[in-house]
């Protein structure tokens, strides 16, 4: 009798991450796409316009925002973190490998929202003075979800190269290859899968960002002229208007986050065909 | 192994190396940047007092205490779920089963949704729809969604390292399935899924954008769970974005900082013990 509750609570328990992510859909969604139908998609996702007050709402300056910061990341993130991760499975001793992953761990610990002020108060004069513009600029937001998105790229990039069979590796240094044409022809090709599930959760985690992005970008609705100019993201809206926003308006920020959980859900498609294949 | 032979391995080599410099070096700078900047401005009123003026004077008690108090929330709800998801899926499921499945792959996609999407989740399900307005219930509820993942994966982690024998042996002696799983089972899991809640104290407290939509932003000291409450993040977000005190903002991050620091730590003593427990 008591066994059976038990499991009965128990079997409950693993049910909820099942209702969560139905509710969240059901509820993002009945809030975002009657505004959609009504806007019109295409209205909605390809008008420059942003102009609540006045009942238009076009997203296109959000989603080229977006973009721009979340490409500029991983212009930079991802050789970056592929450097980090071929020293950590590669190259380091046992006792520096230690000491970088618990670094590692600490970037992904820091609150986006320290990043974000940390660029507030840094990148973005560094950027005012020295490169132009006003500071706050697609740039400022590139440069900080770049390393923001180290940990996620590093975590799973180095498992990945850490999976590769040593016969791979020994094979090849057999048969005189160097190590670092080891490392290029033979490991990186063979966790190929897996480094592409690396970068596609990176490009996730960066579209995502929300408050490192707000603080620094400049949020101005207007597609840039160049990388040095503001820009304003899908979630930097969503969080600007929340607090006052009413009715349509309200609704729009909902669709924002609808469109936002669509491209998260495409790149998590990717992620999961990318590891099959490798399997 | 082969050492990196001609120049141009030699470049590619300390390319690699100071690409690993450069990410170590940053965060040594993030982390002195702000140590430099806020450890003036940390005081015992600091720490004690509610902010006054938008956060202009005062300290940040209440932030404080928001912070903690979502924090327990989430844990409250999440960390019994978390386990008993994991162990349901460990111990009551076959090895390979579709419903296994379907959980982790609903845990997955609840790991990658952005904070905001869970705001605004949050805000129209337990704010509005449930009627619970910005509180420190909506704000914790929000929160234990996010973390749920994370403990459900860990204590899965944990619940399947231990050894099979643990298990046998306890049930040939005639203990039933639920004794095992609760006085063998569990405990010997026990710092692994405490490792698990350590890093997801890490995520509620430096959460920001979920909980500005769900728990409000309000200054005043939360009492009960259906009081608004601000976080030290969003009160950072403030401070430093509407730029009302950077000094404060700078106080704010390093508590947050030394806060991530001390639970990182921790969260690797449990995992130590952990491993150590298991090798007997």
């Amino acid at each position: 009798m008591k066994e059976t509750l038990i499991e009965k609570l128990l079997f409950f328990s693993a049910l909820v991450s099942i209702l969560a992510i139905i509710l969240i859909i059901i509820f993002i969604c009945s809030q975002g796409i009657p505004l959609v139908a009504r806007v019109g998609i295409k209205n909605f996702l390809f008008s420059t316009t942003w102009d609540p007050a006045n009942g238009q709402f076009g997203i296109a300056t959000m989603l080229v925002g977006s973009l721009l910061v979340t490409i500029g990341a991983l212009i930079w993130g991802v050789p970056l973190g592929m450097a980090l991760s071929i020293f950590l499975a590669e190259i380091a001793s046992p006792r520096v490998a230690g000491i970088m992953t618990s670094m590692v761990e600490l970037l992904a610990g820091i609150p986006s929202v320290v990043y974000g002020f940390f660029g507030l108060a840094v990148i973005v004069p560094f950027i005012r003075e020295y490169i132009g513009g006003p500071g706050f600029s697609a740039l400022a937001g590139a440069i900080i979800l770049g390393i923001m998105i180290l940990p996620t790229i590093v975590n799973i990039a180095c498992d990945a190269i850490k999976a590769v069979p040593r016969e791979y590796t020994e094979g090849s240094l057999a048969l005189g290859a160097t190590r670092w044409q080891t490392i290029s022809r033979i490991v990186l090709p063979a966790a190929r899968s897996g480094i592409i599930a690396a970068i596609v959760l990176g490009m996730g985690r960066a579209i995502g960002e929300t408050m490192a992005v707000v603080m620094v970008t400049g949020n101005v609705t207007r597609i840039p002229g160049s990388i040095v100019e503001p820009v304003r993201t899908m979630t930097s809206n969503v969080v600007l208007e929340m607090g006052y926003a009413s009715g349509d308006h309200q609704l729009a920020l909902f669709a924002t986050g609808m469109v936002l959980f669509i491209f998260i859900v495409i790149l998590n498609l990717v992620v999961t065909a990318s590891l099959k294949a490798g399997e | 192994m082969k050492p990196f032979g001609n120049r141009r391995e030699q470049l590619i080599y300390y390319t690699i190396c100071s690409g690993a410099v450069f990410v170590a070096l940053t965060l040594v700078a993030i982390v002195a940047f702000v140590a430099i900047k806020g450890v003036g401005c940390i005081s015992w009123e600091f720490l004690t007092e509610i902010p006054s003026r938008m956060g202009k004077e005062g300290g940040i008690s209440s932030a404080i205490v928001g912070t903690l108090y979502l924090t327990l929330v989430a844990l409250v709800l999440s960390v019994p779920l978390g386990v008993g998801a994991a162990v349901y899926l460990t111990e009551y499921q076959p090895r390979v089963s579709r419903f296994t499945r379907l959980v982790e792959l609903s845990a997955e996609a609840l790991a990658g949704i952005p904070s905001i999407v869970f705001g605004l989740f949050g805000f129209v399900f337990f704010v509005i729809f449930l009627g619970w307005g910005w509180s420190v219930l909506s704000g914790g509820l929000t929160l234990a969604l996010m973390i749920l993942p994370t403990i459900m994966r860990t204590s899965q982690e944990a619940i399947t390292a231990v050894p099979v024998e643990f298990r046998e042996n306890s049930l040939a002696l005639g203990a039933t399935k639920w004794q095992t799983t609760s006085k063998i089972v569990i405990p010997s899991a026990l710092p692994g899924i405490i490792t698990g809640v350590i890093l997801s104290i890490g995520r509620s407290v430096g959460e920001t954008a979920a909980v500005l939509l769900t728990a409000g932003s309000a200054l005043g000291m939360p009492v009960l769970p259906t009081d608004p409450a601000r976080s030290m993040a969003v009160h950072l977000y403030f401070l430093a974005s509407e730029g009302i005190s950077m000094e404060r903002a700078y106080g704010t991050a390093l508590l947050l900082i030394i806060m991530i620091l001390i639970i990182n730590y921790l969260a690797n003593l449990s995992l130590r013990r952990f491993s150590y427990r298991l090798k007997g």
